[in-house]
């Protein structure tokens, strides 16, 4: 009997396409609204970019895993130097800087990092020879994995992919098998030095945007604005929303931030509870078939970076609806695949290419 | 022995790993869950909540400040109207470029420096939102070059509103009060948003602020829908203001301008009641401010002039100003007399001087006047009659008497600021003093000195009810339901007595004979008065008293009087204060000015020909001496960069710094006469300082051609 598709195509995970599909479209359903109804300035240029992005997942998936396994080292150490470059450049120049203009694209090293730190520190497990994973060699390199990039990342300042980055990394090494105590001990270590972070660490308007989300109706019209006006747009969208093109938070620019950051509100408000149950319940099946390509990996590096890049995803989703709520400080993470901006985008769609890479992997093996 | 760490085999690590990842799966559900409970709080929960402020932000309701009521006068006249006013204010927040957008105003109003430098200091105080006033009260031609560039500068808003309007100006100032921005502590007490609403006024003093409830109306509004940088989208439903409501007096604006008028340069109020209804006719209070430019704000130069004049023209002399009466109590002290069973016909030998005890008293005439009875002392104003006749009875037969007529008495008028002076007894000294009534307190209160006080209200009803015989309250807004007074209980044969001897004052050789009316069939009757207020030594009573010519204002006596017409059927009564007019200038005395006042009542025509005739002598009429008085104080002062800030932050005229020392002086002044008084001294050493007779008046040099020694600088 003939496949009804080519072999390539038939091997492709269809539902999560169409899902990411589904996701990534709604999003651009959200910035033609965002932009009173127009496709440019943001819908159009996205679209494209989404569909570049998305092939290149398709594509990405093709590649042998031993490929990425070798280049999960050299792939980190290099982002690490164009780290390093941006805090150089940043310091050369006076002020922070993010990123490194290449001439023919502006390169955000953080944002890769983010990818880099899960294949290395899965890269590193994977290495690690069973019985040390419960001694300290298992922890103290991958400590210093995650820590270097983090810093750097937090010098820029950027809190949030600092965060990121932290939190990418130590989900890996939980799945890892280090020991929990280290995790319960790490998170009585953080309610420790968060006070401090937060009083010697932070820059002036990082520790502001953490006061004033413990109470943002403090300053309405100042940095607590952008929380009041979110929360507002949410709220006031009900069940069903105001209807499309109908939102007046984001459409008279009371939502600011209203395509990128705070994208998830401008929707919220026309789309109401429905349209955010959707979103998030789409990101919840991505990630879970993420997790579950993971389980079901047959080597340690494939099963560490399938379940760390799905739980980077998941970070992000969190992060930035959690931001939106009013559950958690501004720190400046967007919605991936519906937010305004390209960086997220491809971080996302690089770990689904990834993810799908390990997919073929374990059907091919299931196969033989 | 430390324990060996638990050794782990590939085929554990894996089951670890399913079982972490597992947990990790549940974690990220858990989160999600979180996600959408929150979201339902948010969205289903507190929709109501969040809908109500979506709409406050996309709806901007712009008050519409409501026209405030008229005040008018008994015939309808208006005090204080409403004119169209053309104003632009800017909202700094909706400012793009405050520099440049500053700039143009300033070339399409002709903006002064002054001007700009009240503008920057209200923009850094105000909270962004809030509109700032760049100027009001413009001309059209300005305003439409605002209009026409409104597109291109966004926050400047050209409006066309209403602004109070008092059509005497300077004349009405202490009876209107004057109006003004509200400020920050009033702002915040209530959170009224129209108490910042651009081109919104509120009363600051006088009627404006007691009668603020009925005056203030409700504001309307324009509803719009705008974007979070303030830009239009489309306008909604617009709500119309309720205007406030019309405010009648009893007041004769006619007369109230008139009588600021013929008040000329003194520091004097007047005040004139209908003596049937108590009604007010008139209240000046002169000089004063203008309540128009008040309203509109002053500059602090315009504000430092006005306090730092001694004629005081903050302050409302009608309710807060306390003088010691002088013989103007005399009349009144005739009615308590003929009450403590004095005969009308007893008569006292005046040789100018009464000795008692130790201490020697005099007549203000030093020849004496020989032989009177009560009514001839009321016309000769002689102060050895009363001396004597009030040492029989004793002063504490007197003061209920006086109490009766309305002095120390508080009246229920819509004033925030009222002084109401002392009627000394006994009891009253015991109390405050702690100390004995002595024989010197009985004269010196006998002749209106020493601790009696009373302000220029209190002796207007002390005139009406000598012409009424009528418990008389004064009212000053109409009210045609208003009950008649009860009569004062006291025999309407003394009452008679009384009158025909202020007829005799006017019409009988007595001290008022200037006073007397040139109307056929209406007779005046009055009453003058002199206060002292200054100690007068030994010394200086050993070279003889100096006149009052040789002194400076403030030592000068103040002159009163109190009168009403007609002496047969009382219809008017005023009284008139001049503070240290000292009888300088014939036309700006009491008697003259009275007489004026009541003719305008019965013959307007005389009155105003009357006023045209004088008037040219002390340098026009109320508006050209103001004018000229701040050119002067102007050209007198170094521009102070200071001085451009609006008056919004002053006090009101009337609890004003100003005031205030002006009220300390004169109490300190009194306070000196009343030492003396205690010592057993006092006024009455020296008689009342009564003007002469008008035949004496006529031998002296002093006459109408004499140089306004009053007018002001």
């Amino acid at each position: 009997m003939r496949p009804a598709l080519p072999a390539p195509l038939a091997g492709l995970p269809w539902r999560v396409l169409l899902m990411v599909a589904a996701i990534g479209g709604f999003g651009l359903v959200v910035l033609f609204s965002a932009a009173n109804g127009s496709l440019r300035p943001w819908a159009l240029p996205q679209g494209v970019r989404f569909v570049v992005f998305l092939t290149g997942a398709v594509v990405l998936s093709r590649i042998p895993l031993d490929w990425v396994r070798r280049a999960a080292f050299p792939a980190y150490g290099a982002l690490l130097i164009a780290l390093l470059l941006v805090e150089m450049l940043g310091a050369v120049r006076g002020g922070s800087q993010r990123w490194l203009d290449l001439g023919f694209i502006r390169l955000q090293p953080s944002e890769l990092m983010k990818l880099a730190i899960v294949l290395a520190c899965a890269r590193f497990y994977e290495l690690l020879p069973a019985a040390e994973t419960r001694r300290f060699q298992a922890i103290w390199p991958a400590a210093v994995l995650i820590g270097l990039p983090a810093v750097l990342v937090m010098l820029q300042p950027d809190l949030g992919t600092a965060l990121m980055i932290c939190a990418g990394g130590g989900t890996v090494m939980f799945l890892a098998g280090v020991p929990l105590r280290l995790f319960i001990g790490g998170a009585a270590g953080v309610a420790v030095a968060a006070p401090l972070a937060f009083m010697f660490l932070l820059h002036d308007y990082q520790r502001n945007r953490v006061l004033i989300f413990m109470d943002p109706e403090s300053d309405p019209l100042g940095t607590g604005y952008h929380i009041s006006q979110s929360k507002i747009a949410i709220g006031s969208g009900g069940l069903f929303g105001k209807g499309f093109l109908n939102g007046t938070q984001s459409h008279l620019d009371y939502l600011p931030e209203g395509h990128t950051d705070f994208v998830f509100a401008t929707m919220a408000e026309e789309w109401g509870l429905a349209g955010g149950v959707f979103v998030i319940a789409a990101f919840l099946l991505v990630i879970r078939w993420g997790v579950n390509v993971g389980v079901k990996a047959e080597t340690r590096f494939a099963k560490l970076t399938a379940a760390g890049l799905s739980a980077t995803i998941f970070y992000y989703v969190a992060i930035n609806l959690m931001m939106v709520m009013g559950l958690a400080p501004v720190v400046g993470i967007p919605l991936p695949l519906v937010s305004f901006g390209g960086s997220a985008q491809m971080t996302v769609l690089i770990s689904l290419g990834l993810l799908m890479a390990i997919d073929r992997d374990n059907r091919r093996s299931a196969r033989w | 022995m430390r324990r060996a760490p638990r050794v782990l085999t590939e085929a554990a690590q894996a089951l670890s790993f399913s079982r972490r990842a597992w947990l990790l799966g549940a974690a990220q559900l858990g989160v999600g869950g979180l996600l959408i409970g929150r979201m339902g709080w948010l969205a289903i929960a507190e929709n109501e909540r969040y809908n109500l402020l979506s709409e406050s932000n996309r709806v901007n309701a712009t008050l519409i400040p409501p026209r405030r009521g008229w005040i008018v006068d008994r015939y309808g006249q208006p005090i204080a109207s409403n004119r169209t006013d053309f104003r632009v204010d800017v909202i700094p927040d909706r400012l793009r470029e405050p520099d440049r957008v500053l700039e143009i105003l300033r070339q399409l109003l002709r903006l002064t420096p002054e001007d700009m430098q009240r503008i920057e200091a209200d923009m850094k105080k105000a909270a962004g939102f809030q509109p700032v006033e760049i100027v009001d009260n413009i001309d059209w031609e300005r305003f439409a070059a605002v209009q026409v560039r409104q597109p291109e500068l966004p926050g400047v808003a050209p409006t066309r509103g209403f602004a109070r309007h008092y059509p005497a100006g300077a004349a009405v100032a202490h009876l209107t009060g004057y109006v003004g921005a509200a400020n920050a502590e009033q702002y915040k007490e209530t959170r009224d948003p129209l108490l910042v609403t651009p081109g919104f006024k509120l009363g600051k003093d006088g009627l404006e602020k007691t009668l603020e409830p009925i005056l203030r109306g409700k504001p309307g509004a324009k509803r719009i829908e705008v974007t979070a940088r303030g830009k239009l989208v489309k306008e909604l439903a617009t709500r119309v203001d309720t205007p406030g409501r019309t405010v009648h007096l009893t007041i004769d604006a006619g007369l109230q301008e008139y009588a600021a008028r013929r008040l000329g340069t003194n520091s004097g109020s007047a005040v004139v009641f209908d003596v049937k209804s108590g009604e007010m006719l008139c209240m000046v209070s002169m000089p004063a401010y203008d309540p128009n430019s008040f309203s509109d704000g002053i500059s602090h130069l315009e504000w430092k002039m006005l306090s730092d004049d001694d004629h005081v023209p903050l302050m409302n002399k009608v309710t807060q100003g306390l003088y010691p009466p002088g013989s103007t109590v005399k009349p009144m002290n005739g009615l308590a007399l003929l009450a403590a069973g004095v005969k009308a016909e007893e008569r006292v030998f005046c040789s100018g001087a009464l000795r008692v005890g130790t201490g020697v008293f005099h007549c203000h005439k030093r020849r004496g006047h020989g032989p009177l009875n009560l009514r001839q002392a009321i016309e000769q104003s002689c102060d050895i009659y009363f001396y004597e006749m009030v040492r029989r009875v004793g002063y504490d037969r007197i003061a209920p008497v006086a109490r009766m007529l309305g002095l120390g008495q508080k009246f229920d008028l819509p004033f925030s600021t009222q002084r109401y002076g002392t009627v000394p007894d006994s009891a009253w000294k015991q109390r405050k003093y702690r100390s004995d009534w002595k024989v010197a307190d009985s004269l010196n209160a006998s002749i209106g000195q020493g601790y009696v006080l009373a302000n220029p209200l209190q002796l207007a009803v002390m005139a009406t009810r000598l012409a009424s015989g009528l418990d008389t309250i004064p009212t000053l807004l109409r009210d045609p339901f208003k009950p008649g007074a009860r009569a004062l209980g006291i025999d309407a044969d003394h009452f008679r007595i009384i009158r025909e001897a202020m007829y005799g004052v006017v019409n009988g050789g007595g001290t008022g004979g200037a006073a007397r009316m040139q109307v056929p069939g209406v007779g005046l009757a009055a009453k003058t008065g002199t206060a002292q207020v200054r100690r007068i030594t030994m010394a200086e009573r050993r070279g003889g008293v100096l006149s009052n010519a040789q002194l400076p204002f403030k030592l000068r006596d103040h002159a009163l009087f109190v009168c009403f017409a007609p002496y047969d059927n009382p219809r008017y009564a005023a009284a008139i204060v001049l503070e240290h007019n000292g009888h300088t200038v014939r036309n700006l005395d009491t008697p003259l000015i009275g007489r004026d006042i009541m003719t305008y009542l019965f013959d307007r025509e005389r009155a105003l020909k009357s006023l045209a005739e004088v008037e040219p002598t002390w340098g026009g009429d109320i508006r050209t001496r103001m004018a000229a008085q701040e050119a002067a104080y102007r050209a007198a002062q170094v521009p102070v960069a200071e001085a451009a800030a609006t008056a919004d932050d002053v006090p009101a005229a009337s609890v004003s710094n100003a005031v205030g020392a002006a009220t300390d002086a004169s109490n300190a002044s009194a306070e000196a006469v009343a030492r003396d008084v205690r010592n057993g001294e006092g006024p009455a050493r020296v008689g009342s300082p009564e003007p002469e007779t008008e035949a004496e008046r006529r031998a002296t040099p002093l006459a109408d051609d004499a140089p306004a020694a009053g007018a002001r600088r």
